[in-house]
């Protein structure tokens, strides 16, 4: 039997993978986009998990509504990252520093 | 009555409002009718209100029109009193008005500033007739500091002279002493009795004479008498008594009008008026009328000595407005208000005539004012010559003339008195009689008489306006005693506005027709003091010139004294204006320079940009630091959200 600690720790890694990919992350925005999907999934087990096992249905129908979101979200930034790439013919994160002025 | 009496208010206003927005686009001949209208309508209900009160001395109308703000208890009320005292003053006041109106006409014809001067006199005529309606102190405030700043804007009338600009400062800020004092003054009586209305101040003043300023035993100054000499501090300043006198000579950089209607006639009368109205207040305290007394005493006799040294012709005249002030003051004093009033009325016409006779001098000689640079001119102007002389002999009281009867009654007024300083006021009015009659004589004798300086030149009598005021003047300036001094000084006619004692504990004697007026003050020696100026004018200016030279070189120290006028004028240059002058710098600088340019304007730009500077080294441009914030606030809010909900379980 996996108890639902489980599925939580597994959960959490997910987001702490997440996370530590945005934060240390200093090449590619593609894997921020990833990271950031990757965060939204750690979410959606959670949601999952606590809704199989409150016997609450609830929950699974927030991770369609949010998997939905997800879905329009990478595709508008993508959409952003292309139009980024146009522009400086790089996607690089360290070249993305014009917000310091 | 109560619509006559804002008519007669608002009159010179419209006037003065019309001539300043219209007057420049409709030119010069609408402005001055216009302006000469509102001053017509003020004279005209003025002589009205007279008439009726006259008539009917238990109509005076008291009544508040506007209730301009309350503050919890206090109240602050536009509002009129009107009464016999108000009502002859305003007539007199509009009447000089009128005729200084006509005679700018003329004086003023060539001036850039035509209109501008049409609108501050009508201004003035408003703010004054505000001054004398008031039935409250507020409203007397007003009408206080409303003719100070229309004597300030027209003494620097020609504000491109420097002298007329520093003339007019100096009788700002010189008044600006006297009204502080007035405020104070206003103020105490407020404090005491909770409100500022006159008649219900006056009903209850009593019980100020019994309670003492401060709660220690040792004072024994009680309230009335320290309202009273505040309040008279106020009338020192505005009717130039010493030691606050100095801005009225100087203000006779103003154009010649202004000097006859508010530096002679009105203005400075309003401190003798104030007097008068508060007589209920001054009346309970007899230290105060001994401090007015002897005020008024030695302004009288020794601004009267400056007056024979002066070489300018309206200083002289300056001079001697501030002497026959010091008369008025010295009447209060004595508690002969009415007398006070009546001679404040007299030399209303007979001054504002002597300025208008300078003035026309001057307008023929071409804006000449030096009186050694005179002689002779009575070839020249008929007119203004006999005028003169009119005004001169009533200003030195020649039996039967205006002045005659107005000094004669306050001098025998101060004679049968019997407070403190009554004797020295005595003495001092007496001396001042002689040296009156001595310098208007030297005037006359130096501008009119002696050697003809103008052979040959074209000298004649200005135009038709300014002649027709002379003449309309000198008729009162000769006449008005008669008909009047019987109800004024020895009547009952201010029985409703004034408080003082009965003509009979003041002058001590009958009093039946002018006539047996005029024989009684033949026997005191008045008169023959007055003679014995003018003789001795005549020996000095006429018969013996070259004397007058011989004197001043004799008694060369008390000469220098006086051309400097006592050092009044130097001691405040050097003593309180050097003084306030450092104040002022240290506050500049620790004030102005160090707290609020360094500390508050620039510290505040200064610290912002040094904060800021350090705050802006965390922007770095790096998504993954601004992630990495967003993350661990994130954290850091969620963890502090958790933990209250984890205390409050």
């Amino acid at each position: 039997m996996i108890t639902l600690q489980s599925y939580l720790t597994l959960s959490a890694i997910l987001f702490a993978i997440g996370i530590i990919g945005i934060i240390i992350n200093r090449k590619n925005i593609i894997i921020i986009l990833m990271c950031a999907e990757l965060i939204l999934l750690a979410v959606n087990f959670n949601f999952v998990a606590f809704s199989y096992f409150n016997q609450d249905y609830t929950g699974q129908i927030f991770v369609f509504f949010i998997l939905t979101v997800a879905a329009a979200e990478a595709a508008i930034g993508l959409a952003i990252l292309v139009t980024l790439y146009r522009n400086n013919e790089s996607i690089d994160v360290q070249n993305l520093i014009t917000l310091k002025e | 009555m109560y619509e006559l009496s804002l008519m007669a208010l608002l009159a010179p206003l419209c006037g003065a409002l019309l001539a300043a927005f219209f007057g420049k686009s409709l030119g010069k001949w609408f402005t001055n009718t216009v302006t000469i209208i509102g001053i017509l309508v003020s004279l005209a209900l003025s002589t009205l209100l007279l008439q009726i009160l006259i008539h009917d001395p238990s109509q005076v109308l008291n009544q508040s029109i506007y209730t301009w703000m309350t503050i919890g208890e206090l109240k602050f009320e536009l509002g009129f009193l009107i009464d016999n005292l108000t009502a002859s003053m305003m007539f007199v006041v509009s009447f000089i008005s009128l005729m200084v109106h006509i005679y700018t006409i003329g004086y003023m014809k060539n001036d850039p500033g035509y209109h501008r001067f049409f609108t501050y006199i009508s201004l003035f005529t408003f703010s004054m007739l505000s001054l004398l309606m008031a039935n409250n102190f507020l409203q007397l405030f007003f009408g206080w500091e409303a003719v100070g700043v229309m004597s300030y804007l027209l003494i620097g009338f020609w504000y491109t002279k420097p002298s007329a600009i520093k003339a007019n400062f100096k009788a700002f800020i010189i008044n600006r002493v006297g009204d502080f004092s007035l405020l104070l003054g206003i103020a105490l009586l407020f404090v005491n009795l909770g409100t500022l209305d006159y008649i219900l101040i006056f009903n209850e003043a009593e019980t100020l004479s019994n309670i003492p300023i401060t709660n220690s035993s040792s004072s024994n100054i009680s309230t009335i008498t320290l309202s009273c000499l505040l309040l008279f501090g106020g009338a020192m300043g505005k009717s130039a008594q010493m030691p606050l006198h100095v801005w009225l000579p100087d203000s006779m950089e103003g154009p010649t009008p202004i000097s006859a209607l508010i530096h002679a006639a009105t203005m400075v009368t309003a401190g003798v008026f104030m007097l008068a109205r508060m007589s209920p207040l001054f009346e309970l305290s007899t230290s105060a009328l001994s401090f007015v007394l002897i005020i008024g005493a030695t302004t009288a006799l020794f601004t009267g000595f400056l007056g024979l040294v002066q070489t300018d012709i309206k200083r002289v005249i300056a001079y001697s407005t501030l002497s026959q002030l010091g008369y008025m003051i010295v009447a209060a004093g004595v508690s002969a208000y009415s007398a006070s009033l009546f001679h404040l009325m007299t030399h209303a016409f007979f001054k504002a005539l002597l300025f208008l006779t300078a003035g026309s001098v001057i307008v023929a000689l071409h804006h000449q004012q030096d009186i050694r640079k005179m002689g002779g001119l009575y070839r020249y102007l008929p007119y203004t010559y006999i005028t003169s002389v009119i005004g001169t002999l009533a200003l030195i009281g020649f039996p039967g003339f205006s002045g005659f009867f107005s000094k004669d009654a306050l001098i025998e007024a101060v004679h049968h008195s019997n407070i403190i300083g009554s004797d020295y006021a005595y003495i001092a009015v007496l001396i001042g009689v002689f040296v009156t009659a001595l310098y208007s004589f030297r005037l006359l004798f130096i501008v009119f008489h002696g050697e003809d300086k103008f052979k040959g030149q074209d000298i004649k009598e200005p135009s038709l306006s300014i002649v027709v005021p002379l003449i309309l003047l000198a008729i009162p300036s000769v006449l008005i005693a008669w008909p009047t001094i019987g109800p004024m000084v020895f009547g009952d006619f201010f029985i409703n506005s004034i408080t003082q004692p009965s003509a009979n504990d003041l002058f001590g004697f009958e009093f039946t027709t002018p006539i047996s007026f005029l024989i009684h003050a033949l026997e005191s020696p008045v008169v023959y003091i007055a003679l014995l100026g003018f003789i001795t004018a005549l020996y000095l200016y006429i018969i013996k010139p070259e004397l007058t030279q011989k004197i001043s070189n004799f008694f060369k120290p008390i000469h220098t004294i006086l051309l400097e006028k006592y050092y009044f004028d130097y001691l405040i240059e050097q003593g309180f204006g050097q003084l306030f002058k450092k104040i002022g710098n240290e506050f500049w600088r620790i004030g102005d320079i160090r707290i609020i340019d360094h500390g508050l304007v620039n510290g505040i730009g200064r610290n912002i940009q040094k904060f800021s500077s350090e705050l802006r080294k965390i922007q770095s441009g790096y998504i993954y630091h601004y992630a990495f914030i967003m993350i661990l606030s994130l954290s850091l809010f969620l963890g502090w959200i958790i933990y209250i909900s984890i205390e409050k379980t």
